[in-house]
C-alpha cells in the first residue's frame, strides 16, 4: 500500500489555562489523541463544534502552533521534527485557508501583493515571473486581472476568499488544509466557493482537509469525515456509510440537530446523553470502512 | 376578518451618501398575525434586517424611513412621537440579536440586565424586577437561574447567553419578537435547543416572530409564512411548504438550490 499524504499519529495539544493569581491553573486537553490518515486526491471532513478541537488540529498540522506530543507525517516524513528551515520549505507543500477572509488578509495590502508575497517569502522566480504567476492564480481562482490593485476592503466576502485560495496556491501545495473555509459566506456565496474548491481539486490534484461545523456541507463534498468531540475523535469513515448510519451517540445527536429542509419531516431530535457512552473508548472498527468509539 | 398585528405597508428606506442614494428597503408591505411566524429570508445586503429595525425605527444614520406605514396593533408606529416609541421598543416589540456577546452589557450582571428591561418600562419596581428576572431564567431553562443572575455574561456559554438575551425579549411581555439571525452564531446542537425554545415560549405566550435569517433550515423548522427579500424588495412570499416546495420566484430557486444536500435529506 502507498504512504498516505498526510498521517497523523496520536497528536496531542494541552494548553494551560490560568485563571487568577490565586487560582491553580488547570489543563484543557484541546486535542487528544487524534490519529488520521489523508490519502493524495482526498477531500476529508473534520467536523465538530466549537472548541472540538478541530481547528487546533488543523494548526498542529502545519505547526502554527507547536503540539504538545504526537506525530504528523507529510510523504511519510514527520514534519514535527523538522528544523526551521526544512519546516519554511515543507510549508510550500501545506498550506492554509482561513475562516474569515475579513481579517485574514492584510487590509493595507493589495490583492496582487497578497498572492505574491509567500513567493516572495521563499525568493522564488524574478519580479516579472511572480507577476505572471499571480496573474495566472487570479485567472485560476476567477478573479478579474484588473483588480490586482485593489486593496482587500474593495472586495465582496467571496471575492476576499477566492484571493485567500490564490495566496495558497500560489506555491503549488499538495495539501490545503481549509479551516471553515465558507462559513463566514452567504449561502449562495458558499456554493460558489465550494465549487471552485472542488474544481480546483481535479484540476491541480490537491488534497483537502476540509474543518467545519456545517454537516451538511460535508456531506455533499467529502469522501472521508471524521467526527471530533471534545478533542478526539469518536467517529471517522467513508462519508456515505457515516451520515447513512451514525455509530456514536454524539455523532446521532449532532446530525439529529441539523434543521431539515421538509416542513412535514418528522423531528427526531437525539439528546446527547453523557451516561451512553465512554468518553475514553478507543475508535474500534464497526464497518468496512468506518470507525466508531463505542 | 381582524386587523393583523403588524400591517407594514410600502416601507422603504434610502441610505443617502454623498454621491448616491442607496434604496435598502424598496416599497415592502408584509402582514403578520398575532401568535404567526413570518420568516424574512435573504442573503446580507437585501435588506432584510433594515427592514427589522425600520419597524421599531432603528434605523442608523445615514439610513432613513423614506415613506411607507408601519401598523402595529392599528397605530401607525412610524407616526408616533418618539417619547410613545420608547413605550413600544423592548415591552410591546422587542429584539433578539444575533450576537449576544456583543448584545449583551458586559459589566452588568445578567440579572441587572433583566430588571433593566423592566423598571425602564415602569413594569416592576427593582425588587420585583430581580424575582421576575429569576422566574424568566427559569422559563428559557436556564440551570440554576438563582445563581445566573448573578453572573456576568462572559461567564456564560455562547447558548446560555442567547437564553439570557431571550429572557430579556421576554420581559415585558411583548406581543411581537423580532428575532434577527437569533441562531447563527451558534452551534448547531444549541441551535437545535434555541429554536426549540423558542417554538416553546411562541406557543406559551402567543408570540408573534418575525424571523430573520439567511438558513431555509431554520425557516422550514419555525416559520408558518415565508418572505424572500432580494436587492431591498419581497420578491417572493407565501406558506412555507409552498415556497419551499415550488418556489416562484428564480431567486428563491436559485437560494434554495445553493443550500448543500437540499432535498435529499
Amino acid at each position: 500500500m502507498s504512504t498516505p499524504l498526510l498521517e497523523v499519529r496520536r497528536l496531542v495539544k494541552h494548553f494551560v489555562r490560568k485563571h487568577g493569581v490565586w487560582q491553580p491553573p488547570s489543563l484543557v486537553k484541546a486535542v487528544d489523541d487524534v490519529s488520521f490518515a489523508i490519502e493524495e486526491g482526498e477531500m476529508f471532513g473534520l467536523v465538530g463544534e466549537s472548541g472540538s478541537g478541530k481547528s487546533t488540529t488543523g494548526r498542529c498540522i502545519l505547526r502554527l502552533i507547536e503540539p504538545t506530543s504526537g506525530e504528523v507525517l507529510f510523504r511519510g516524513e514527520n514534519v514535527l521534527a523538522f528544523s526551521r528551515p526544512r519546516m519554511r520549505q515543507a510549508r510550500r507543500d501545506m498550506q492554509i485557508v482561513f475562516q474569515d477572509p475579513y481579517s485574514s488578509l492584510n487590509p493595507r495590502m493589495r490583492a496582487g501583493d497578497i498572492v505574491e508575497e509567500p513567493l516572495v517569502i521563499h525568493r522564488l522566480g524574478t519580479r516579472a515571473e511572480r507577476r505572471a504567476r499571480v496573474a495566472e492564480l487570479f485567472e485560476l481562482v476567477g478573479l478579474d486581472g484588473a483588480h490586482l490593485s485593489r486593496y482587500p476592503h474593495e472586495f465582496s466576502g467571496g471575492q476576499r476568499q477566492r484571493i485567500g485560495i490564490a495566496r495558497a496556491l500560489a506555491l503549488h501545495p499538495a495539501l490545503i488544509v481549509a479551516d471553515e473555509p465558507v462559513s463566514a459566506l452567504d449561502v449562495s456565496i458558499q456554493a460558489q466557493v465550494v465549487r471552485l474548491m472542488l474544481d480546483l481539486k481535479e484540476r491541480l490534484r490537491l488534497t483537502y482537509l476540509f474543518i467545519a461545523h456545517d454537516l451538511r456541507l460535508v456531506e455533499h463534498i467529502c469522501n472521508r469525515v471524521a467526527v471530533m468531540y471534545l478533542g478526539r475523535i469518536v467517529e471517522m469513515g467513508d462519508a456515505r456509510a457515516l451520515f447513512a448510519e451514525p455509530r456514536h451517540p454524539y455523532t446521532r445527536a449532532l446530525l439529529s440537530a441539523v434543521p431539515v429542509l421538509d416542513p412535514d419531516a418528522p423531528r427526531q431530535r437525539v439528546p446527547l446523553d453523557h451516561t451512553s457512552f465512554d468518553p475514553a473508548a478507543p475508535l474500534r472498527q464497526v464497518d468496512a470502512a468506518h470507525w466508531a468509539a463505542v | 376578518m381582524t386587523s393583523p398585528l403588524l400591517d407594514v405597508q410600502h416601507l422603504t428606506v434610502l441610505f443617502e451618501g454623498a454621491r448616491a442614494t442607496v434604496t435598502a428597503v424598496d416599497d415592502v408591505s408584509f402582514q403578520l398575525a398575532a401568535g404567526e411566524t413570518l420568516g424574512l429570508v435573504g442573503e446580507s445586503g437585501s435588506g432584510k434586517s433594515v427592514t427589522a429595525f425600520s419597524i421599531l425605527r432603528l434605523v442608523p444614520p445615514p439610513g432613513r424611513i423614506a415613506g411607507g406605514r408601519v401598523l402595529f396593533e392599528g397605530r401607525d408606529l412610524l407616526a408616533l412621537p418618539e417619547r410613545d416609541m420608547r413605550q413600544i421598543r423592548g415591552a410591546a416589540i422587542s429584539l433578539i440579536f444575533q450576537e449576544p456577546m456583543t448584545a449583551l452589557n458586559p459589566v452588568m450582571r445578567v440579572g441587572d440586565q433583566i430588571a433593566e428591561a423592566l423598571t425602564v418600562h415602569g413594569q416592576a419596581t427593582r425588587e420585583q424586577a430581580w424575582v421576575r428576572a429569576v422566574e424568566l431564567l427559569d422559563a428559557v431553562h436556564i440551570p440554576d437561574a438563582r445563581r445566573c443572575v448573578r453572573d456576568y455574561p462572559h461567564q456564560l456559554s455562547g447558548g446560555m447567553r442567547q437564553r439570557v438575551m431571550i429572557a430579556i425579549a421576554l420581559a415585558c411581555q411583548p406581543a411581537l419578537v423580532i428575532a434577527d439571525e437569533p441562531t447563527t452564531a451558534l452551534d448547531v446542537t444549541i441551535q437545535a435547543q434555541v429554536l426549540e425554545l423558542l417554538r416553546e415560549l411562541r406557543a406559551r405566550y402567543n408570540l408573534a416572530l418575525l424571523l430573520i435569517t439567511h438558513d431555509f433550515g431554520v425557516i422550514a423548522e419555525m416559520a408558518d409564512r415565508v418572505a424572500v427579500m432580494y436587492r431591498g424588495a419581497i420578491v417572493e412570499e407565501g406558506p412555507v411548504r409552498q415556497i419551499l416546495r415550488s418556489p416562484a420566484h428564480e431567486y428563491t430557486r436559485a437560494l434554495l438550490a445553493a443550500v448543500p444536500g437540499m432535498g435529499r435529506r
